[in-house]
């Protein structure tokens, strides 16, 4: 154990905290400390975006682990974390008590105006935050255990897995946007007024997510880095190079899958709990396919298997994402869907692939494609 | 109101010119109609048909048409027809040129729901006895749907008169509607109910279930009767009709998922611009039909023949234009197809909605794909049948493509073993290039097939792309005969669900099962054997 | 190795300040503008529209002279139909680009998603969506119709000259349709509708495949009973929908529709010979002719380029709203938002349609009803309108909860939902 714990730590990892919690303590202490018309103060909204950006980081860092190391393509990992959100949200919206518009004490308002006359069972113990803490991890996990208990027995694997957690993904949104499901259809859930007892709406608050995320993150990247070090990476690892080898050789690779796929999602739960207090609402469009495919899609760019390329990968395109929506409102999704192109086609390992390599003093990646096509077609053989 | 109207028909009917109004004051009468004040103009209406005078067929039908003008500098009406500038403006009773006007000098006389109804039993009363079988057909079902009373005797004297069978058939039934809502003693109105329960339909359901609560109980017994076995006619309509549904569902998906049958079964390439293919194609229905429109509005009904091959066209060359760009850099990296395609899918949809802007774009139905046929008691609309048609001849043509011809030959050897077809002198790349086309080609056509049924905006291929993938996994990559009864098969079970589960849950529970079916068989329906199989 | 990622933290995280912060300083020699609509996504369809309406009415205040003797600046930025993105894009707005004012949002989430930011930054929005009501914020003017503006009256327009007796009610499962059909549900039933006559039914968003629930209504609507549909089905599954309704022949005259979500907009996608009697209740028609309506499609269509464009009712909301605003802001001499939302109670518009919309200080509009049937050119004509303006109602009297509640934002309520007055 002192050993898994001692591998997480190694120079990649301590330079990865360092940047992460040092940037972290910086940009809270500008906000909270320098007075606003500082030049150097960091805005309210600068706080929550980052904060939010961090929470999609842990997500991105939850796909690697499974799909840069295990070579589970998961098209479904955005369910997992829309119901860590949804099982934040469910807490939140039970501290709103009667300040909501039709003040009961008892029912959130939609369920008021739903005609329930009484809280759904499942509902039930989401006033408590240790409750709803479990319910986080243990309702992600869940899901991804039966769902992983029965795909990876009957070893559906490649682009099947994939099809088939984007149709589960597809499923739970139908079924979260119905009304009579007791979550709040369309409009989800929102309104939250606070958390532990601290204003959602307060700066001191905020800045206190920011660091929540950001722990969890660091956490989150040292679990993963602890697990790939791991002996158990690297059968893991040797799953995602060579499933059948691996199977022959005596390990029982559904029970490596189940549970490397059962921690991701947990982890996935987490990172939607702490999104959700961030951006105030939680809604059945987290659900949609498109969202999971853009969380791989960040992984993609940033660099996979490697952990710390799926955060920048993460934080990157989503900061694009912000930068590009308000600067080129027209025309954003070209510049985006541009990006995935260009990060496929010609930085198959991300950016992070691209910079390592060319910091080898080898040939970069690039040049090494542009090589491999030339060789390809000087042999016309591609399989 | 229409009572009235028809005791004044008819009295005209029978002979009695004397009760009828001046025949003279026609174009006074017509002058009348413009008011906003649909009382008066209903009033006026049944003054007009109360001449009998076949003259004014013409004004009530362009009223019932909206194309009854005012001339605003006068307020005298005309009868509009659309012009290259402007409007023209015709006599309402000769039909005569007048004149031409600014497209905002003449209005239109607006009509209400009322109006329409009013309008419809004039139309029918007046056309009754016209010498064109089909405008007496018409009326007889006009006369059916709005049932009065007082059109007994009128309806009576056509009977009498009318020589076609069916016709006439048609008209007794308008009479035994209008029966059952007069004062006729009761053996006429068993009579009545026994003639409507024959014909059966849910039109006959209703009339039968609105019978007056005055009515006798000898003739509210048989009315019961007659509810009972329409009913009974309609529940063993009911299955059929759902099966149909289903297919109809099912055609649609097959249509969508054709394409990616290819793309993403035979090649491997997990398109996800796929949708996008098919959005290109219902783009070009548009602009064909634009072209169409603005050119030669004769075509219209052959714009879609003319579209299907163009849609192929574009998406085809599309497609091969990312396959030379994109995807052949892709070839064994399948995921990583995912996730350059879902960027080109972003481009191509932002791209539409720069042209062709955001909104939705009217796409027309021809003729030929508009209405319903009526078989038994089943509604079958035609655009419906032409798409089950249509998917069912392209999946016939693709597969022709794939067993007989030599690209055919070459796509499956290349799909099969690619090295080896290669060192037979398969230009590996040509054929990847071309069967990605073809893929994409067929996409576009699905987009003709459901720009018929569905929004033609940029958001189009979104809507389809999940459910296509379920098809193609469903049915087993790598076979055609996987899509055709993965498709058939969703569809019916999705609409099987619909009336207990309701919409939203009946898909639910149909994507729940593809999962577990997955489990079952984890290389879908009708999966590959042997070696390719861990490939 | 440390001081090495100290060092590329610190530059990281203030390059992404500049980043992000650039604009905030800049002069403020102009009113900002903020127009916060969905540009991509489910539903740039709807609401691109708005955007460039927004620029429009910008545009022309800025020719005759702006406001204030300053330019107005338009803001765009693309909220991409993501509701979270929605309030991230609001902060961005008021904190970032500093806008005075913000007209947007189209759906009912993506406006409980910026509310919170709104109320906690102290800044205005301008919604223009008809919407479920059951809402009062003090930041926010609702310029679209409440459900008594448009529901109710269609409703009893039906009765009375269509003698309707059956009634489907069909929706969208969302929260707008719901809360109507609450509404409607409970005023039928106040009106002597038996249960069994109501047929309620919810499909999902983009809704397809109308076969099954085409045939219902049919058979819903045999039992001899005058029948009428409500529909509330949202935007991109109204065009399936009346395909079908046209294909299996269900006319107006026999089973009319009259839809809350349906406007010119929507038609321009469908062939609506097939439909003609259909009905739309709504605030606003493009075909109604007075000199202010004609002003205003001719300027439209000159800013557009393009003659077949149409307009519609969400449209002349924001034209009302922002003429409000552009009062308020020209009487308070200023444009902070306290000032101006004193200023905003009282302040009166012509409709484009005819008469003044005024705005109420539950934040909601003063605004005649219209119900029109929709003819084969894709217009609505009216058939029937209110003779004055309808106050909007922010809390419905149909539903026991919120029949209690009053919205006021003057003294002595001071409140967006009390059961008794603050002061």
């Amino acid at each position: 154990m002192r050993g898994l714990v001692f591998r997480a730590f190694d120079r990649g990892g301590m330079i990865f905290l360092g940047i992460l919690f040092g940037a972290i303590m910086l940009l809270a202490l500008s906000n909270l400390v320098l007075p606003a018309g500082h030049t150097l103060h960091a805005p309210t909204y600068l706080v929550s975006l980052i904060g939010k950006y961090l929470t999609y980081a842990l997500l991105a860092l939850s796909v690697d682990l499974i799909w840069g190391f295990c070579g589970i393509l998961s098209l479904g990992h955005g369910a997992f974390f829309a119901l860590g959100g949804y099982a934040m949200g469910m807490y939140l919206m039970r501290q709103i008590g009667d300040r909501g518009v039709y003040g009961n004490a008892e029912l959130p308002d939609f369920m008021v105006f739903l005609n329930y006359s009484e809280l759904p069972w499942y509902w039930h113990g989401f006033d408590m935050f240790w409750f709803a803490a479990i319910m986080i991890i243990f309702v992600p996990g869940l899901l991804a255990f039966i769902f992983g208990w029965f795909a990876f027995r009957s070893r559906v694997t490649g682009v099947y897995l994939s099809i088939i957690t984007q149709a589960m993904t597809y499923a739970l949104m139908l079924a979260f946007f119905r009304n009579n499901m007791g979550f709040g259809g369309n409009n989800g859930l929102t309104d939250f007024k606070d958390l532990l007892g601290f204003d959602l709406q307060n700066d001191g608050t905020r800045v206190g997510l920011l660091f929540a995320s950001a722990t969890a993150l660091g956490l989150g990247f040292l679990i993963c880095k602890a697990v790939t070090r791991s002996k158990y990476g690297k059968v893991i690892t040797a799953i995602r190079d060579a499933e059948s080898r691996t199977r022959f050789l005596g390990y029982r690779v559904d029970r490596y899958k189940l549970a490397v796929f059962t921690l991701s999602a947990c982890m996935a739960g987490v990172a939607g709990a702490l999104y959700v207090p961030q951006v105030g609402i939680i809604n059945p469009s987290e659900f949609t396919p498109a969202n999971s495919i853009e969380v791989v899609v960040w992984v993609a760019v940033g660099g996979r298997g490697t952990l710390y390329g799926a955060v920048i990968g993460a934080i990157l395109v989503n900061y694009a994402k912000t930068y590009l929506t308000g600067a080129l409102p027209e025309i954003w999704l070209f510049a985006l869907g541009g990006l995935f192109v260009f990060v496929t086609l010609f930085l198959p390992r991300g950016i992070v692939g691209a910079i390592n390599g060319s910091g080898d003093g080898g040939p970069s990646p690039i040049l090494a494609k542009l090589r491999s096509w030339r060789d390809a077609r000087a042999m016309e053989g591609r399989s | 109101m229409i009572a009235r109207l028809l005791a004044l028909m008819i009295a005209l009917c029978c002979g009695l010119p004397a009760l009828a109004a001046d025949p003279d004051d026609l174009p006074g009468l017509i002058e009348q109609l413009q008011t906003r004040d649909y009382a008066a103009m209903e009033q006026t209406v049944n003054t007009i048909a109360a001449t009998g005078d076949p003259r004014a067929v013409a004004p009530l039908q362009a009223l019932a048409d909206g194309d009854l003008y005012y001339r605003k500098s006068d307020d005298k009406v005309f009868i509009a027809r659309k012009a290259d500038s402007g409007t023209d403006l015709l006599d309402p009773l000769t039909g005569e040129f007048v004149e031409n006007v600014g497209r905002r000098d003449a209005r239109k006389i607006g009509i209400n729901n009322g109006m329409r109804r009013a309008l419809r039993g004039a139309l029918g009363s007046l056309t009754l006895l016209s010498p064109d079988p089909k405008v007496r057909a018409a009326a007889a079902q006009s006369l059916f749907k709005s049932p009065d009373p007082g059109a007994i005797e009128a309806l009576g004297q056509a009977i009498a008169a009318e020589k076609d069978e069916a016709i006439r058939t048609a008209m007794e039934e308008a009479q035994a509607a209008s029966i059952l809502l007069s004062d006729s003693d009761d053996a006429t109105k068993i009579v009545a109910i026994q003639s409507l329960a024959d014909r059966g339909g849910r039109d006959a359901l209703s009339l039968l279930k609105g019978l007056p609560d005055s009515a006798t109980e000898p003739v509210k017994a048989a009315a019961l009767e007659g509810v009972k076995s329409i009913e009974a006619a309609l529940a063993l309509w009911s299955t059929a009709q759902n099966i149909y549904y289903g297919i109809s569902l099912g055609s649609v998906l097959l249509m969508a998922a054709i394409g990616l049958a290819i793309t993403f079964g035979v090649m491997g390439v997990i398109n996800m611009a796929h949708g996008e293919m098919v959005m290109l194609g219902a783009y070009t229905t548009y602009v064909v039909q634009e072209i169409i429109r603005n050119n030669a509005p004769g075509m219209f009904e052959f714009s879609l023949a003319i579209a299907v091959p163009l849609a192929f066209l574009v998406s085809g060359s599309i497609g091969v234009l990312i396959e030379r760009t994109v995807i052949r850099y892709l070839y064994g990296r399948a995921l990583e197809t995912l996730l350059a395609t879902w960027g080109v899918s972003l481009i191509i949809q932002q791209l539409v909605r720069t042209i062709f802007g955001p909104t939705n774009k009217e796409v027309g139905n021809p003729d030929f794909m508009s209405g319903a046929v009526q078989l038994g008691e089943m509604t079958l609309t035609y655009n419906r049948i032409w798409i089950i048609v249509f998917a069912l001849v392209v999946l016939a043509m693709l597969m022709l493509v794939l067993k007989r011809t030599p690209l055919g030959l070459q796509m499956r050897a290349v799909t099969q073993n690619r090295r080896m077809a290669g060192a037979m002198g398969i230009r590996t790349d040509r054929v990847d290039a071309l069967t990605f086309g073809l893929g994409s080609g067929i996409a576009g056509m699905a987009g003709v097939a459901l720009s018929q049924i569905d929004n033609v905006s940029p958001n189009l291929g979104q809507s389809y792309i999940i459910d296509s993938f379920m098809v193609v996994v469903f049915g087993g990559v790598c076979n055609l005969w996987g899509t055709l009864v993965g498709a058939f098969s969703l569809g019916i079970a999705n609409k099987f669900l619909e009336p207990y589960a309701g919409a939203v849950l009946g898909k639910i529970l149909v994507l729940v099962a593809i999962i577990l079916f997955i489990q079952k068989r984890p290389r879908g329906l009708f999966a590959l054997k042997g070696r390719a199989v861990e490939s | 190795m440390f001081g090495f990622g100290r060092a590329k933290a610190l530059a990281a995280v203030s390059a992404l300040a500049i980043g992000l912060t650039t604009g905030a300083a800049q002069a403020a020699d102009t009113i900002k503008v903020g127009i916060l609509h969905s540009l991509s996504g489910t539903m740039a369809i709807s609401e691109t529209t708005l955007k460039d309406v927004m620029l429009m009415l910008i545009d022309d205040q800025n020719k005759k002279g702006g406001l204030l003797g300053k330019q107005l600046e338009a803001v765009v930025v693309d909220p991409a139909s993501n509701w979270p993105l929605f309030a991230e894009k609001a902060r961005e707005l008021i904190e970032v680009n500093g806008t005075s004012v913000v007209f947007g949002c189209w759906t009912s989430v993506s406006r409980k998603s910026v509310l919170p930011v709104f109320e906690e930054l102290n800044s205005m929005l301008f919604y223009p969506v008809q919407y479920e009501g059951e809402e009062s914020s003090r930041n926010v003017f609702y310029t679209g119709a409440a459900p008594n503006q448009q529901a109710i009256p269609a409703v009893d327009y039906l009765m009375k000259t269509e003698s309707v007796k059956r009634w489907v009610l069909a929706g969208t499962d969302y929260v707008y349709p719901r809360t109507t059909n609450k509404i409607l549900e409970s005023y039928l039933k106040a009106k002597g509708v038996p249960a069994e006559d109501i047929m309620i039914n919810y499909t999902p968003f983009g809704h397809a495949d109308w076969q099954t629930i085409v045939a219902d209504i049919k058979k819903f609507g045999s039992a001899g009973k005058k029948t009428a549909v409500v529909s509330t089905i949202n935007g991109d599954a109204n065009v399936p929908f009346y395909k079908e309704l046209g294909n299996q022949g269900i006319k107006a005259e026999d089973i009319p529709v009259v839809a809350f979500s349906v406007g010119e907009e929507e038609l321009a996608g469908i062939d609506t010979g097939p439909l003609v009697g259909h009905l739309a209740a709504w605030n606003y028609f493009m075909s109604i002719d007075t000199p202010e309506n004609d002003a205003f499609i001719s300027k439209w269509h000159a800013f557009i380029g393009n003659e077949d464009r149409v307009t519609n009712d969400p449209m002349e909301a924001h034209y009302i709203g922002f003429k409000m605003w552009v009062q308020a802001v020209q009487q308070a001499g200023t444009t902070d938002v306290d000032a101006v939302r004193q200023a905003m109670y009282g302040q009166k518009v012509p409709n484009l349609t005819g008469g003044v919309a005024v705005m109420n200080t539950n934040h909601h509009l003063s605004k005649p009803v219209v119900i029109g049937e929709i003819q084969d050119d894709g217009q609505i004509q009216t058939v029937w309108s209110t003779d004055g303006v309808v106050v909007g109602d922010a809390w419905s009297d149909f539903i026991p909860e919120s029949a209690k509640l009053t919205a006021d934002w003057t003294f002595p309520w001071v409140c967006g939902g009390c059961e008794k007055p603050m002061y």
